[in-house]
């Protein structure tokens, strides 16, 4: 496992990971740059995400949806706010209302900061993602991530673990 | 285990041992619906869609607020998961992609090639 380091700060509803890539930075970065591969890493299996418009530039936006294995679609969008090709970028990640992929201002944006060093050859990547409220976090974790049937289990039991 | 947390635990059991249930559920934590357009949804009268309402609503996962003639919908986040579970799911979100990314390295440093081949 190249994850090194994983922080949560459950105060700022903030988490920080930090994985090493053997594969230089500008590999690393390409990921990123090339729409086809961010597809092919970004949503969990049987959640595949598509990307419609990708640019990775300061003010850029990418539009992307997840479709889930009972077909329905879950749009977003993210917001470049910096780049700094190939060391990294920084974006504010948000909902989109649907294909028309306008913003879904009930729920906030989140902050992500992307930050890929070379460490001997190697790439230290840190990802950096910052929520504003429960609901945006329960809103990511929705977009595949979770069943509905699952969604009480971890406090089922931490209560019988009580 | 408290009586209360035994008792919390029997109405959360109960209002998600059905799928309908669920399925609501799911759609006010992503945001709030109105009851009518939740009924909208599902193959069964409005007010089946009510009782199923309120089954979450008394298990707690579920708040209502009245607007105008709407009833507003909104599933209790709080309720369901706290936080330090969401960030634990969203870490396993983001090993899922770290270790996406090295198959994807490690293929290429196998084959020394760099196939960024398409699908569109």
């Amino acid at each position: 496992m190249p994850v090194t380091d994983v922080q949560h700060d459950l105060d700022a509803l903030t988490l920080t990971i930090t994985a090493d890539f053997a594969a230089p930075v500008e590999r690393v970065w390409e990921v990123y740059a090339d729409p086809r591969q961010l597809e092919r890493v970004w949503g969990p299996p049987g959640y595949p995400a598509t990307f419609v418009d990708h640019e990775l530039v300061p003010g850029g936006r990418m539009n992307y949806y997840m479709t889930s294995p009972e077909g329905e679609k879950y749009y977003a969008y993210w917001d470049v706010t910096s780049v700094d090709q190939p060391k990294g970028f920084t974006f504010k990640d948000g909902f989109a209302l649907d294909e028309t992929f306008a913003p879904n201002t009930e729920l906030p944006e989140s902050s992500q900061v992307y930050d890929f060093t070379e460490v001997d050859g190697s790439t230290r990547a840190t990802f950096v993602a910052t929520y504003a409220s429960a609901e945006a976090l329960q809103q990511v974790l929705d977009m595949g991530v979770v069943e509905g049937s699952t969604l009480a289990i971890n406090q089922i039991d931490e209560l019988l673990a009580s | 285990m408290t009586e209360q947390d035994e008792d919390r635990a029997d109405a959360w059991f109960h209002a998600l041992s059905d799928r309908t249930r669920r399925d609501i559920l799911r759609r006010v934590l992503a945001g709030e619906h109105s009851v009518s357009a939740l009924a909208r949804s599902y193959d069964m009268s409005f007010a089946a869609v009510q009782k199923h309402v309120a089954v979450l609503e008394r298990a707690g996962l579920l708040t209502k607020r009245r607007q105008g003639r709407e009833a507003l919908a909104s599933g209790d986040v709080e309720a369901v998961r706290s936080v330090g579970a969401m960030l634990t799911d969203l870490e396993a979100l983001w090993r899922g992609r770290i270790s996406r990314m090295d198959e994807l390295f490690a293929a290429e440093t196998q084959q020394d090639t760099t196939p960024t081949h398409r699908t569109d």
